[in-house]
């Protein structure tokens, strides 16, 4: 067992930290979401020239040759920072998306152009009806020679507005609910046909509902086997999940130092209000949680590019339920020790709150996986 | 960054899990698995089997009887001796007074003592607690002074876990009464049959036999029951208490009892069917287990960040919160799967060959419930850790 990292790991995360303390103070921050984006394009070039956008793809692909590991590093430090570029949507959930279904050839096309900084996409899956349930797609995909046309909407498509293309899940088969026949459709965000409709969300970012009406995609632009698009959605969103739980443990452990520093600096009674016991109490169960959520961090981390659906989806599903329950816990308890300050809009604890509550709300809050998980077995089997 | 194991440390995993699988004899192990109470003997005889092996004392230096193992192979041994239903080994002598007088005693002590702790023909209790003094420890009263040629100790300590059947008492007594409350105490090592000795046992909750108080009447002992240095005992206990929070986690413990969950749970006794065809019931295990992962894989952080100081690592803290609240929890759980044959209440200490009222398996899970109470008041109460991390981790 070896929790330490690389030397070109660690130089890795000081980059990052260093980029963000310099780029992402809170001020910035709020600029950057005004922006029509609603993140800074300017930092994506940086990213790209850090390497931070290849960091997760082999090197045969056009990225550098990293992993699981190099995108926990980036989406904690991107998490202590309430950082908006998608570089979940584009690097991690659409990176794997191309990285398992597409061809070699357009694999290493797509990947050279995220790497670059050229291609922001985002991931059209989720349908109104749906839920969380990754098989209900209902979009039609129907077959017209050897291209497809689209027709459908999706919703809630993080970052959707400004992507420069999609990845659209679509039925091309069998009925709604089935688990065959979902297909992987890559779509320029201004083809003939899509309209978006962009808005802000309530972590401080940007979604867009988006309808496609005739919407054709030609042969080329098929990502992987026609039908057999879920096993690779499943993989890709375990894959997203483990990212996604690095950048709760960086919004957790931020939220923790900001409650300690304020508790150290806060008088109340003529004394800093970290002296009462009652809150020092609360901040050590805060250390509890925050401690369990990033064991499960890892895990989930070293379980993203295991094979086997099965033991995967358990590890992601357990690392869910702890993410979800210790972000929920850290985050109230965040607010609630800052008093009267973390209830403004201006103070960033608030900010960290709602992006950790949204958290657990993405890709099935920590409810849903426990019963996912209690359908499945022992965790120790 | 690699959370696998190397093929050496599976492989002695594997060892590890056929050794007791194949050395534990069944009517211990039947006994813990059911959550039944464990005869003196039962312990005796499985520490014995372990000392064959030379397994008894894994984290010792190897002089006196260790196995020279890292730190994860013994944490894997721990967790396999631990889910495979063996007795815990009796900690007073193996964790906490061993590892004191191999690093504190003297020469004499370590002979005298050490061989006899890992064969368990020496049964230690300790003597920390009083009715005064229990997080508060410092504040301890029994005093020991020195007469001639030996200690007289007077005073009272409670909470002592299984005294009735020890035969040495390692204890701290006041033996400067001036100046800080920590400086002036010492640590001893007391023959329980030493004239002057009462042990007198408590009913727990669960209307067991397992804690006493022990009193000391002007109790003489040898000047060579003094560990270390005059004065110097809260060093050595503080020591004590570190090697204490390891493996307090107890890992393998709610395993073993998550298993058993998972085995009751599919008997269909009551009208509904099993338990575990319930989602809602499924989902709080799911809960615990999901808990319980990330508390051993904590752990293991903790271990392959440990600090070769000797001091306390305050994230044992977290361990021991964790790791308790998770016991408490699997003991809910097993109540919840036994239902309304929780009910009857049997006497753990009586000798009958009356059958049990309800199902054989349903007698232990109320009274091993309502005992494991104690997991987060033991040790450092859960409160005290808090204090520690707020302290030591927080800077509060």
């Amino acid at each position: 067992m070896d929790f330490e990292l690389s030397s070109e790991q660690q130089m890795l995360r000081d980059n990052v930290a260093r980029l963000m303390k310099d780029r992402y103070n809170f001020e910035a921050r709020k600029s950057y979401q005004a922006s029509p984006a609603g993140f800074s394009e300017a930092l994506w070039r940086e990213y790209a020239d850090l390497g931070l956008l290849g960091a997760p793809f082999s090197e045969e692909d056009g990225g550098y040759g990293g992993g699981a590991v190099e995108t926990m590093i980036v989406m904690e430090e991107f998490g202590k920072a309430l950082a908006l570029e998608p570089y979940l949507e584009t690097v991690v959930l659409c990176g794997a998306l191309v990285k398992h279904a597409a061809s070699a050839e357009k694999r290493a096309e797509l990947i050279r152009r995220i790497a670059a900084g050229d291609l922001r996409l985002s991931f059209a899956h989720a349908e109104r009806q749906a839920g969380f349930d990754l098989n209900d797609v209902g979009l039609a995909a129907r077959k017209d020679g050897a291209a497809f046309v689209l027709d459908g909407e999706k919703g809630l498509i993080v970052n959707g507005d400004s992507a420069g293309a999609l990845i659209v899940s679509a039925r091309v088969s069998g009925g709604r609910r089935d688990r065959d026949g979902i297909g992987l459709f890559l779509v320029d965000a201004d083809a003939p046909g899509v309209t978006r409709r962009g808005y802000p969300t309530q972590d401080g970012r940007r979604a867009a509902e988006i309808a496609f009406a005739n919407v054709r995609v030609e042969p080329e632009s098929v990502l992987g086997a026609p039908e057999g698009g879920l096993p690779i959605i499943e993989r890709a969103v375990d894959e997203t999940i483990a990212a996604l739980s690095a950048e709760a443990v960086g919004a957790m452990s931020e939220a923790l130092a900001m409650t300690v520093e304020y508790l150290k600096t806060r008088k109340q009674f003529g004394v800093t209000i970290g002296s009462f016991q009652a809150l020092q109490h609360r901040a050590s169960d805060m250390v509890v949680a925050l401690e369990q959520a990033r064991s499960m961090m890892y895990l989930a981390t070293m379980s993203a590019t295991e094979e086997n659906a099965v033991e995967r989806g358990k590890a992601i599903s357990a690392a869910k339920v702890q993410i979800g329950r210790s972000a929920k816990f850290i985050g109230q308890q965040a607010v609630q020790m800052h008093g009267g300050i973390a209830m403004t809009y201006e103070y960033k604890v608030g900010h960290l709150f709602k992006r950790l509550t949204l958290i657990d709300a993405a890709y099935g809050d920590a409810d849903l996986h426990a019963r996912k998980l209690g359908d499945r077995g022992s965790l120790f089997a | 960054m690699d959370l696998r194991l190397t093929e050496d440390e599976l492989a002695f995993r594997k060892e590890a899990r056929a050794f007791v699988r194949d050395n534990l004899p069944a009517s211990i192990r039947e006994k813990t698995v059911a959550g039944r109470r464990l005869a003196k003997e039962d312990y005796v005889r499985w520490t014995r089997i372990l000392a064959d092996k030379g397994w008894a004392a894994p984290h010792w230096p190897v002089e006196w009887g260790g196995t020279g193992w890292g730190p994860v192979k013994q944490s894997i041994f721990l967790d396999e001796v631990q889910r495979g239903n063996a007795p815990e080994a009796i900690a007073f002598g193996v964790n906490m007074v061993g590892p004191v007088i191999y690093t504190f005693g003297s020469r004499a002590q370590k002979e005298r003592f050490l061989p006899r702790i890992l064969d368990l023909r020496d049964w230690w209790c300790q003597g920390f607690s009083e009715p005064g003094a229990g997080s508060d420890l410092a504040s301890l009263r029994t005093t020991a002074r020195r007469d001639g040629d030996s200690w007289v100790i007077s005073g009272q300590k409670t909470w002592t876990t299984m005294a009735q059947y020890a035969d040495w008492i390692f204890l701290l007594a006041r033996t400067n009464p001036q100046g800080k409350k920590q400086e002036g105490i010492s640590f001893f090592l007391v023959d329980m049959k030493s004239p002057g000795v009462t042990v007198r046992p408590i009913q727990t909750i669960d209307g067991g036999h397992e804690v006493n108080e022990v009193f000391f009447d002007d109790v003489r002992a040898p000047l060579d029951a003094l560990v270390g240095e005059e004065n110097k005992g809260w060093d050595y206990a503080k020591f004590l208490l570190t090697n204490e929070r390891n493996g307090i986690a107890r890992v393998g413990i709610s395993k073993a009892r998550l298993d058993r969950v998972r085995e009751l749970a599919a008997i269909p006794v009551y009208g509904a069917g099993p338990k575990i065809d319930d989602p809602f019931f499924r989902a709080r295990l799911a809960s615990v287990e999901v808990e319980l992962k990330a508390l051993e894989m904590t752990q293991m952080r903790v271990i392959a960040s440990r600090r070769s100081d000797g001091k306390p690592d305050p994230a044992s803290s977290v361990l021991k919160i964790k790791g308790s609240e998770i016991q408490q929890a699997t003991t809910e759980l097993l109540m919840e799967v036994v239902g309304p044959y929780a009910l009857p209440y049997e006497d753990p200490e009586a000798l009958t060959n009356e059958p049990p009222v309800g199902p054989e398996w349903a007698g232990p899970a109320a009274p091993n419930y309502f005992n494991y109470r104690k997991v987060t008041i033991y040790g450092g109460s859960n409160e005290i850790q808090r204090g520690i991390i707020a302290k030591a981790i927080l800077g509060l």
